[in-house]
């Protein structure tokens, strides 16, 4: 019984890094780019979800509605000003410049709203939900629901819309896209639009689990978070929804029956044995190489 | 015959002159710094960073070998520092008593770091350099912080009878008299302060030897070829494995050494500080001073090392404008327009001396 609470809340823990994963790994899939100021816009979501439930007194569908906006256009503004003018550079030029916008947006955040942290309003319904002995809260009901519902929503918008398939001909061949008359720059700030608004969202439900607000809240979620993405096989959406999961239960599981202190290095250990298993994470397409 | 002779000198040439600047500007640097010192015209804010400059310029000469040299991308050079930091305290707080001469305690202590280090590294590396571009970064990333929670979870101490060990709770019950030297999250305390300056530049001089040296050997033409077309070098019979892995330990070595200076320089360390946010930090002294380019890497070091310090007047907006200025300079220095521009000044002065001789 008591495992399988564990499991439950592990859901809950794997379903926001899932939906925080979505992001790295579209942006991976399409821009070919570790985007590492990925955290630091959940951090940002946070905040402002957090102004507009304690100052403006919104109730939580708004506030995550007004979070959701100002991320996308923080992502699409970010993406515009720092990683464009990149398009042709190294990897490893637009990743540090990711790490600048990262600590940009961490540095700002602290001049704007100061270190201290701040205590996020709990805005979900509260309670739980007992079903034959055992209780889940509605909190990790809701943060799976929500995850399942974005899965559900992205693999449709991925698989039947025409900005849909324009993003998987992108991530497969952006010249080709490009010959086929597939305007790659509207796309690349579409996902970039997408991966920050699910970074909105997940900040929501990370806030409403662990109700503190700081300017480096956003750091460690994305690190797990694109570790999960790593996890899955980076670039695959299915993969990032599975690597997430899989690795919120392996985190929770860890921390319940072998060590709290432990558990992010037990979190890693595991990622590190999938790789050695698997080279490509665990739905990861091969590449090969030509000579 | 004559052509081939040609290649040979300007190669030798160019062997020796990047080598030749390197070592003259650190003995430069050195010399300059220890006179205003002497004079005392050297403000205690520079003074006190005199070492910890020298311990990231070994650690991110090492990323460059590894990054420029390798072409692997390595986010986990902090965990390596971590690991020769905390072995070097150990070292020197155990000889305290047995060596009390700083200097030669100070090179024992510099030695084990980058030895256990090295161990790290070719433990980590067998199964790292197994896979390759970001993947090979997320693990070295894993590994990182898997070392930082190891590190947070080790208690040791010793007394006349030994010493003790735990892991994650402290159970070590130590005889009046004994020493901690690992206390869990809280690190190493009560270290003696050995590190100095002119150890720093030892240490970055013989890093330049090393990674020098092996560059323009046998090996360091095989790890740039492993490098520059993974199948072509394998199919003349390099092998791949083996190379970087040479590579991937020296690295892990340097950085060790770099960490144990470090730690013997604070009277105390806590693990956290060889975070992730370390490795990127020397990650960025790598890329801004150009990948393989190792004086780039010295001179990116030093600047950004003193930026934050130097804007320290502007308080809370510093590290904004340290990440602006990060930004700003990966935008320009990758801008197509000036790299085009830059290439017609250059090719126009070539002409300019072809017509001259």
């Amino acid at each position: 019984m008591e495992f399988i609470s564990y499991l439950v809340n592990g859901l809950g823990l794997g379903s926001v890094y899932a939906i925080i994963a979505l992001g790295y790994t579209m942006v991976y899939g399409i821009a070919k780019m570790l985007n590492f100021a990925h955290g630091d816009v959940i951090m940002i979501g946070a905040y402002i979800s957090f102004f507009a439930l304690m100052n403006f007194g919104l109730p939580i569908i708004p506030a995550t509605l007004l979070a959701i906006i100002c991320c996308t256009i923080l992502g699409v503004v970010i993406e515009k000003l720092a990683y464009k003018p990149l398009r042709q550079a190294s990897s490893l030029a637009v990743l540090i410049t990711a790490i600048g916008v990262s600590y940009f947006l961490q540095n700002g955040a602290q001049l704007l709203w100061t270190s201290a942290t701040k205590v996020y309003p709990s805005a979900m319904p509260s309670g739980s939900l007992t079903l034959g002995g055992f209780s889940i809260s509605w909190l990790t009901l809701i943060t799976i629901g929500v995850c399942l519902l974005i899965m559900a929503v992205l693999t449709t918008f991925i698989n039947k819309t025409k900005t849909g398939r324009a993003m998987r001909a992108c991530s497969e061949d952006k010249g080709a896209a490009i010959l086929m008359g597939i305007n790659v720059n509207f796309i690349i700030s579409v996902t970039f639009a997408i991966g920050s608004g699910l970074a909105a969202i997940a900040s929501v439900l990370l806030c409403s689990t662990y109700p503190s607000v700081f300017p480096t809240l956003g750091a460690m979620p994305g690190i797990k978070a694109f570790t999960a993405a790593v996890f899955g096989g980076i670039g695959s959406i299915p993969g990032a929804f599975l690597g997430g999961l899989l690795l919120g239960i392996i985190e929770i599981l860890a921390k319940a029956y072998i060590s709290t202190q432990l558990s992010d290095a037990i979190v890693f250990a595991v990622l590190i044995v999938v790789l050695l298993i698997k080279p490509t994470g665990l739905l990861g397409r091969k590449l090969s190489e030509k000579v | 015959m004559k052509s081939n002779k040609n290649i040979l000198s300007v190669l030798l040439n160019k062997r020796h002159k990047g080598r030749t600047i390197s070592y003259t500007l650190v003995v430069a640097a050195w010399i300059i710094l220890t006179v205003l010192q002497r004079g005392g015209h050297v403000s205690s804010l520079i003074a006190g960073l005199l070492v910890p400059i020298t311990c990231y310029m070994v650690a991110a000469l090492g990323l460059n070998l590894n990054v420029g040299i390798s072409g692997e991308l390595n986010l986990g050079q902090a965990g390596f520092m971590s690991v020769g930091a905390f072995t070097a305290v150990c070292i020197s707080g155990y000889l305290a008593a047995s060596i009390p001469a700083a200097p030669l305690r100070l090179a024992i202590a510099l030695i084990g770091g980058a030895f256990v280090a090295v161990i790290f590294g070719l433990v980590i590396g067998i199964p790292v350099l197994k896979l390759q571009g970001d993947y090979l970064a997320i693990v070295t990333l894993a590994f990182g912080q898997i070392i930082k929670s190891i590190i947070t979870n080790m208690y040791l101490g010793f007394d006349e009878n030994g010493f003790q060990f735990s892991f994650v709770q402290n159970t070590t019950e130590l005889a009046p008299g004994g020493k901690m030297l690992l206390n869990g999250p809280m690190g190493a305390t009560g270290t003696q302060r050995i590190a100095t300056f002119t150890a720093g530049v030892i240490l970055v001089l013989i890093a330049l030897m090393i990674i020098y040296n092996l560059i323009w050997s046998k090996s360091g033409r095989a790890i740039m070829a492993a490098r520059d077309n993974r199948i072509a070098a394998e199919l003349s019979g390099i092998n791949i494995t083996n190379t970087k892995m040479l590579s991937f330990v020296v690295s892990a070595g340097l950085a060790g050494a770099a960490g144990a200076l470090y730690g013997l320089n604070y009277s105390t360390l806590v693990p956290n500080k060889f975070d992730f946010n370390t490795s990127i930090l020397i990650l960025v002294y790598v890329v801004l001073g150009g990948l393989g380019n190792m004086n780039g890497t010295m001179i990116a070091t030093v600047v950004l090392v003193l930026l934050p310090e130097l804007l320290r007047s502007l308080q809370d907006y510093r590290m904004l404008i340290y990440a602006v200025v990060l930004i700003v300079i990966m935008l320009i220095t990758n801008n197509e327009h000036l790299k085009t521009w830059f290439k017609s000044i250059r090719s126009k002065q070539a002409d300019s001396r072809k017509e001259a001789a």
